[in-house]
């Protein structure tokens, strides 16, 4: 079982937390043309062996989404932050 | 190397059993080969097992990071079917199972195949009706599929829970007679011996660290016993597609994750079947020592560690006892995990890559043991002709662009939700 520490409600079990995957895709601009961005966006993923900077979502708490940084390989947390921080 | 026979055992027995050779030659690497396999996994020996049968193409290498049969191989619940829905799954698996029926006199190896049958419990009527979907799909191509109503489940398996209480009633089922189990590690050892036998150099401990280029061609690997030259590089690592690929420059679609497997203790002879819970991800066997061997979802996010957690633990000993009551005391005796590779549609990859001189089998999930015998069959035609065999045209990395996933689960693409 993983803890993340969330920002707002402390440390908790992972399974009140919903997994939102890489987050280190960028979403192309609303009216970007280019294929590929958008193919990148909606299906290349991040996938290392090490630390992966990924989105969880607190559903059973506070239900704000956050940017985890965790070790694929340990599980260790690195850090942990509200992801709407994350973007301008 | 000498063949497996009853004369070979009865000699044999009358002799102590001290004169068995070892089952394939413990090989050295040479500077270079024809086709280098990284990943003695079934998928990487099967591969090379056909290169040589199929092709001619003998001097090939398997290069295992560590020994045979260590991996997904050896770590699955070993369940093989061909009931699938979509075109492109629907023939190449069932391509699949008629090399299974064929396996083990196909390499002189006894990698106990039983096709016991395998059900999957319907809890509805719109399920029953997919189910049935499913079955003309299947019986159009020629594949036994059978659709049985609650009466008929009840008398093939009537230990499942039929009670007024049961959380989710059985409404039917749908049935495959020839599906069933096989001993996976007999499957390695199967192969590899049979490679071996053809002249296939079998070479654990040796980890591919990285690729050899010559301009923008791979020519060779670079591993923990030297460096190898290679015409032709075939990446069948399971788990660790990602990391092998990311060397190479290419980037996929792909994530790695963790599924768990359970088993108990052993018991008497309970289940003849393989039985799958559609009222949730869970299917159990009994395997010939007598153990209930279970499986489950997939821990959810991404992991390289080979260890699961207990969240997925507690769904899979509910989803049993859910299943079947009469087994809520038995003790579970051992669980383990392996590292997969699942794709945004959970199809695999068998393609060729923008890199020349690389060929992928990657993107194997909760299904792709099954998929043993027919990935190895497609992929070494594919490291062999340099073109891509029709049975996995829709395997291609290209589908992500252009649209056309084999999206069995209907999960979109989200690795972690397949
Ligand atoms: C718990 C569990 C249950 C499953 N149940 C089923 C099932 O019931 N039915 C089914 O059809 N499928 C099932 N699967 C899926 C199936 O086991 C896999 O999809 C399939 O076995 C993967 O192919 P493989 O056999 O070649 O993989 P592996 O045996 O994992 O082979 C890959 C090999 O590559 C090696 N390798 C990795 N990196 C390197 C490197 N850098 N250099 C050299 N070697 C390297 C690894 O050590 C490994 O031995 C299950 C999987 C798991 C984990
Ligand atoms: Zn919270």
């Amino acid at each position: 079982m993983l803890r993340i520490d969330c920002p707002c409600c402390g440390v908790r079990d992972h399974s009140e937390f919903r997994y939102g995957g890489d987050a280190t895709v960028e979403r192309p601009a609303h009216d970007n043309p280019d294929l590929d961005a958008w193919y990148r966006y909606v299906y290349v993923r991040a996938n290392p062996k090490g630390l992966h900077r990924e989105y969880w979502q607190h559903v059973l708490g506070c239900r704000q989404w956050l940017v985890v940084e965790r070790d694929t390989v340990t599980h260790s947390i690195h850090s942990v932050s509200f992801s709407r921080r994350q973007r301008a | 190397m000498s063949r497996y026979s009853v004369f070979s055992l009865l000699r044999h027995a009358a002799t102590g059993n001290r004169g068995w050779q070892r089952a394939w030659r413990a090989a050295s690497p040479k500077a270079s080969y024809d086709v280098v396999i990284i990943g003695g996994g079934g998928h990487g020996l099967a591969t090379a097992f056909y290169l040589a049968e199929n092709h001619g193409i003998r001097n090939v290498a398997v290069l295992e990071k560590g020994y045979i049969g260590g991996g997904n191989v050896g770590r699955n619940t070993t369940v093989i079917r061909s009931n699938y829905l979509l075109d492109g799954n629907t023939q190449f698996y069932e391509f699949s199972m008629k090399l299974w029926e064929g396996m083990s006199a196909a390499l002189n190896f006894n990698v106990m195949f039983s096709q016991r049958g395998q059900l999957v419990t319907a809890h509805s009527a719109d399920q029953l009706d997919t189910f049935s979907h499913r079955a003309n799909v299947m019986r159009s191509n020629g594949i036994d599929a059978e659709i049985l109503d609650r009466d008929a489940v009840r008398k093939l398996v009537p230990y499942l829970d039929f009670s007024d209480t049961a959380r989710f009633p059985i409404h039917g089922a749908i049935f495959q007679g020839r599906a069933g189990t096989a001993r996976h590690d007999a499957v390695a050892w199967g192969y590899a011996r049979a490679a071996s036998g053809h002249g296939v150099d079998i070479i654990e401990g040796c980890e591919v660290t990285d690729f050899v280029r010559q301009g923008d061609r791979i020519v060779g690997v670079e591993t923990t016993r030297g460096r190898i030259g290679a015409g032709r590089v075939g990446l069948a690592v399971a788990g660790h597609t990602s990391v092998l690929a990311q060397k190479a420059g290419l980037e996929l679609p792909i994530e790695s994750h963790l599924l768990q497997a359970f088993v108990t203790e052993p018991v008497k002879p309970l289940v003849d079947h393989v039985v799958a819970y559609g009222a949730d991800h869970f299917y159990l066997s009994q395997s010939d020592k007598g153990g209930l061997v279970f499986g489950g979802n997939l821990d959810g996010y991404n992991s390289y560690s080979q260890r699961g957690n207990t969240g997925v633990l507690r769904e899979v000993c509910e989803a049993a006892i859910a299943l079947m009551p009469n087994i809520s005391r038995l003790r579970l005796l051992r669980h383990w995990g392996g590292i997969m590779d699942m794709t945004p549609d959970a199809s695999p990859i068998i393609s060729l890559t923008p890199v020349d001189g690389l060929y992928l089998s990657g993107g194997w999930c909760y299904g792709g043991f099954k998929a043993t015998p027919a990935s190895g069959w497609c992929f070494a035609e594919m490291l062999a002709t340099g073109e891509t065999p029709a049975l996995v045209r829709g395997y291609g990395l290209g589908r992500f662009r252009s649209g056309h996933m084999i999206d069995e689960a209907g999960a979109g693409p989200f690795a972690w939700l397949q």
